[in-house]
């Protein structure tokens, strides 16, 4: 008797059998004796974060393209070109293991690109480190990336704690300048409810107990609203002297916008991806005042036989993509992780993931980027966070003291 | 049952324990198909069954996930202290650390889910129709974002979870099991349920609730036994996909409302609800298509996705399983008699 | 949270400024759920993809203002086009989905809002996107409340749609007829109204309001394709708090609601805004319940 179960078995059997099939074609993508080196990446293209995701790979895409268009990586006499396979984790922690297990598994890759922001690396960085996969990343900062023990984790920027800072330390020192204590200045922190503004929210709240400032403002942005009138009301009432914010390219866009339209004025701003939010373009003069930390600026000196000076990458990446108004350094700091396992391919000669980690850890090296030296914990030591303020509508260094190429204008006069 | 569909089901068992066996580099993904399964399978408990179309059955799956964590990290940490640290606080467990506290964090997580759904089944469950829906989802966004906003289980920061002992290889194994044995529990025990008087009652509910009311059946009492059952079996996947996927946060790991959380629905719609197979027929057909476009369709996946529920839902209503009765009855065990003096519907005499 | 309190108690201006932001905020909130209300009441269908509708329009005005034309133009233009699109959805997906099950509908324009929302991720690019209308701001009580005139305009917007319409429904025939469709559809159709038409006007309608809603929104916020959910989760909460069929309680409703949001992001901080906003949701929906059940006791 046919029933109806002995119908639906057979059917969803058939469906089983195709969807093997399908994947089945997938196997074996990425092997290094063909002529290919084949990195793999989950990344977001689509979801919150597909602003900055796009970033990167653009990053990505570029260093390969200028890899190979110079012949490729030569390992062993033979030359071999560079590729990247992406996958979609739409911004989502948990779809980025998932999809570097694939990557891993299915698709054999043996060498990874990190995620964009500090969740997803989050999620990342035990996968690769169970399948001793050495992974390069340049867009999670997170100081708990580098409490953990990996040895398979590598990143090129700056930790997290480092971003707000800076920015700390040049608000106490003004108010010194000015004959008053750093430790009567009120501080007001709005930063988005995600791993990686939490993050830079507690370096940032760190130094300022260090000063003994108090902060009166503690508000998180919610992720899924763009509008922050509320707690700008509140900073009409308590008049802070410091304002720290990060949100991500929102967050930075929306703050910029709301402190003019509410006339909420604080002599003091500090704010992270203001590059991305690409602030000068749309607001102009409103912008004025703001420092930005960034883990790059195109205005620095360092310079590899890639891409040559900060500049020139500054340049060529404008002009290889037309939309960018400025070069948000999650693009150079992506071109940076793909120089990176170039230089680690050239020394160690050789596809073995051992020997590549090793390379890895023992990398020193400029780049357009910064200098790269990783500990052994996994993260650069080697290049510092840079602070610029927007003066007259251009990014402007203002510290560290030895990269400085201007001092930094306080108050903030904004307004066009 | 007939012996042939007791064979058939034990082939899907068979292939379902082979699976991560024969293609060890899908286990993960295999186990998310029998997380989908299960989602699908409580989603239409309430839905299907019942006619209580919830739109934040995620909310079990987040709480069971968060009382999980929280119970492994707290038998050997302290819970504040460790979220505080965001991760910075490097996680030492033994193997008897890990097990023991996945095993007792699996328990409250299901025993927990099943008892908030008894407190939110008093609240939300005089609701009807669309605002139940409404209800349910405004319920799951607010524990997203409550959750989000409590600094004891880590805030928007999240929770890193404890890492598997063991090689690579051997977790996927060990959570596509337990996945495995998740779905194939909730599904014998929901076959067994819908075949008592329960499942009666339910489908009672669906049809009219006020006669059934007005008829002494307690209306109340079913509906939240109903959503209790899915509430357990949903924290129970919670648990565990917290677990596999090693690091937790509110909006987009544990209250994934607009994904998973109407995924589950589409799944359902899709295979046909208020069957026991459909669900499942629907998870599978809806989870390999979606894979599929995510690898092959990059960029264009949800956009594929959508069209696919929407063709689905325009033109395919009654979802597979209501098609295969339309075109055969047969199968159903419905014998369709032709009308005297005109042509047989089958195209016999 | 008291210290927050006690600044409104210090510094009543301060609520004003609150009220002010309220207020605007919820006017934009009103015209994204005043389609939504009109179309769930003559149509019976629930449009998640509404804040996908309203991010499309906001992508109207951002195109005006990449062209160098002042984005406030792009309002009337942008809400032409949403109803010609509008239309077209209805023609291709919302008319086979009207006669169904009622939970059918909502899945189907979840569809539609993926699909939205990729698209203008491919169109438009992930960035995150604003419009410059160039208006300036209104400083009152010396610099302590400040309030832009763009947000004034939404508010005047706002309430001109709602004298619009209500007069509309009220005096024209295809607003009779609509009144009619939505009270019963089948002597609507028996008298000889043309339903088809009528939920066709109905939905293009609803989509040119989001397109003007969304036009506003790129010059007050900002604008991306993925965050178009806020809106339709607010719109949601507002045609379900006022009632259907409610159109002046929805206005209210969203006034209502934008001020809360202002109140409890104050006082309580911006991380617990929509929670305050889903619970209060809650809150009513279990009420109605309540009242709901003490009607049917005492019929008994």
């Amino acid at each position: 008797m046919k029933s109806i179960f002995a119908r639906t078995a057979r059917l969803s059997g058939a469906a089983a059998a195709a969807a093997a099939l399908a994947f089945a074609g997938q196997a074996g993508a990425a092997d290094p004796q063909g002529d290919t080196i084949v990195l793999g990446s989950a990344i977001s293209i689509t979801g919150k974060y597909s602003q900055e995701g796009k970033n990167a790979m653009d990053g990505y895409n570029l260093a390969v393209k200028m890899i190979n268009e110079r012949g490729g990586i030569t390992v062993n006499g033979k030359k071999y070109k560079l590729e990247v396979k992406y996958y979609d984790d739409e911004s989502k922690p948990s779809n980025t293991a998932q999809l570097l297990e694939r990557l891993i598994n299915q698709d054999g890759i043996k060498y990874a690109l990190g995620p964009y922001a500090s969740g997803p690396t989050k999620a990342a960085a035990p996968v690769t480190e169970k399948y001793k996969i050495p992974m390069v990343e340049a867009e999670g900062a997170s100081r708990s990336l580098f409490t953990q023990g990996y040895r398979y984790l590598f990143a090129a920027l700056s930790t997290s704690e480092q971003y707000l800072a800076p920015a700390v330390d040049i608000a106490a020192a003004y108010a010194k300048a000015q004959g008053k204590n750093p430790a009567d200045l009120k501080v007001a922190l709005v930063f988005e409810n995600d791993p990686f503004a939490l993050d830079v929210r507690a370096g940032a709240a760190d130094e300022a107990k260090k000063h003994g400032m108090k902060i009166v403002i503690d508000d998180k942005m919610p992720r899924d609203l763009s509008d922050i009138s509320a707690t700008l009301t509140k900073i009409k009432a308590l008049k802070p002297d410091l304002l720290l914010a990060s949100g991500h390219t929102k967050g930075a866009v929306t703050t910029v916008r709301q402190m003019k339209e509410l006339g909420a004025y604080v002599p003091v701003v500090a704010m992270t991806h203001c590059e991305s939010a690409n602030l000068t373009g749309k607001f102009g003069g409103d912008a004025n005042g703001i420092l930005c930390p960034t883990q790059w600026a195109e205005t620095l000196t360092y310079k590899d036989p890639l891409f040559g000076t900060a500049m020139d990458f500054y340049h060529l990446f404008k002009k290889t993509y037309p939309s960018y108004g400025e070069v948000p350094y999650q693009a150079a700091q992506a071109a940076a992780v793909i120089e990176i396992w170039a230089d680690a391919f050239q020394r160690a000669q050789s596809f073995d993931t051992e020997k590549l980690r090793d390379a890895l850890a023992a990398t020193q090296m400029q780049t357009f980027y910064g200098n790269i030296k990783f500990d052994s914990t996994g993260k650069n030591i080697a290049k510092p966070m840079v602070l610029r303020q927007i003066q007259d509508g251009k990014y402007v260094v203002v510290a560290p003291a030895e990269y400085a190429t201007e001092k930094p204008q306080l108050p903030r006069k904004a307004g066009s | 049952m007939t012996r042939r569909s007791l064979l058939l089901q034990v082939a899907i068992l068979a292939a379902g324990i082979a699976a991560p066996f024969l293609f060890p580099g899908h286990t993960l993904q295999v186990a998310v198909l029998w997380m989908m399964i299960l989602f699908a399978m409580t989603w239409d408990t309430m839905g299907g069954q019942m006619g209580y179309n919830s739109l934040g059955n995620i909310l079990y799956f987040g709480f069971g996930m968060y009382v999980c964590a929280v119970t492994q990290i707290g038998m050997v940490y302290d819970v504040a202290e460790y979220t505080a640290a965001t991760g910075a606080i490097k996680v030492d467990f033994t193997r008897q650390e890990y097990f023991e506290g996945l095993a007792l964090g699996v328990l409250l997580a299901a025993l927990g889910a099943t008892a908030l759904a008894a407190v939110l089944s008093r609240i939300l469950l005089g609701l009807r129709g669309p605002y139940f829906a409404i209800g349910t989802l405004g319920a799951a966004i607010a524990a997203a974002e409550l959750t989000a906003a409590w600094g004891f289980v880590g805030g928007g920061s999240g929770i890193s979870m404890p890492v598997f002992p063991g090689g690579p290889g051997d977790r996927e194994r060990f959570f596509y099991f337990m996945f495995l044995v998740a779905a194939v529990l909730c599904y014998l025990f929901l076959r067994w349920l819908y075949g008592t008087r329960f499942g009666l009652a339910i489908n009672a509910i669906r049809d009219d609730e006020d006669k059934a009311e007005a008829l002494g059946l307690h209306t109340v009492r079913y509906k939240t036994v109903a959503w209790c059952t899915s509430a357990f079996f949903l924290g129970i996947a919670g648990a565990l996909f917290g677990n596999m996927n090693g690091f937790i946060e509110p909006l987009e790991v544990a209250y994934p409302t607009l994904t998973f959380g109407i995924f589950m629905v589409a799944m359902t719609l899709l295979g046909g609800k208020g069957t026991l197979w459909g669900p499942i027929l629907g998870a599978a057909l809806f989870y390999t298509i979606q894979q599929i476009t995510w690898t092959y369709l990059l960029g264009w996946q949800y956009i594929a996705l959508g069209v696919l529920i929407i063709v689905n839902v325009v033109y395919f209503q009654q979802g597979i399983m209501g098609w295969l009765k339309d075109r055969k009855p047969e199968w159903f065990g419905v014998r369709v008699e032709p009308v005297p003096g005109s042509a047989a519907r089958d195209g016999s005499s | 949270m008291w210290e927050n309190l006690q600044i409104l108690f210090a510094a009543p201006v301060f609520n004003v400024q609150l009220l002010l932001n309220g207020l605007t905020v919820g006017a934009v909130f009103a015209l994204a759920a005043y389609g939504l209300a009109l179309v769930w009441g003559v149509t019976n269908v629930k449009n998640l993809a509404q804040g996908d509708f309203v991010m499309a329009g906001g992508y109207g005005a951002y195109e005006f203002s990449k062209h160098g034309l002042n984005p406030l133009y792009a309002i009337v233009p942008t809400a032409a086009v949403m109803f010609v699109l509008g239309w077209l959805v209805y023609r291709l997906v919302i008319k086979r989905v009207i006669q169904l099950d009622l939970f059918t509908s909502l899945l189907a324009t979840f569809g539609l809002a993926i699909v939205i929302q990729q698209a203008l991720n491919l169109v438009f690019g992930p960035d995150v996107r604003t419009a410059r209308s160039g208006l300036a701001e209104i400083q009152m009580f010396g610099n302590m409340v400040t309030v832009s005139e763009i947000r004034l305009v939404a508010f005047a917007l706002c309430v001109l749609l709602a004298i619009v319409m209500v007069l509309y429904l009220k005096n024209s025939r295809m607003g009779q007829a609509i009144r009619a469709t939505a009270q019963d559809p089948r002597a609507a159709r028996v008298l000889g109204v043309n339903t088809d038409r009528v939920y066709a006007l109905t939905f293009s309608i609803n989509a040119a309001i989001c397109g003007a809603a969304g036009a506003l929104i790129a010059m007050i916020w900002v604008i991306q394709p993925f965050y178009g959910i806020a809106y339709s989760v607010r719109a949601f909460v507002i045609v379900t708090a006022a009632g259907l069929g409610n159109l002046p309680g929805v206005i209210l409703a969203a006034l209502g609601l934008g001020v809360l949001e202002q109140y409890s992001g104050f006082i309580l901080g911006a991380q617990l805004q929509q929670a305050t906003v889903v619970g209060l949701l809650l809150v009513i929906l279990v009420w109605r319940q309540i009242l709901l059940l003490r009607q049917r006791k005492a019929l008994q």
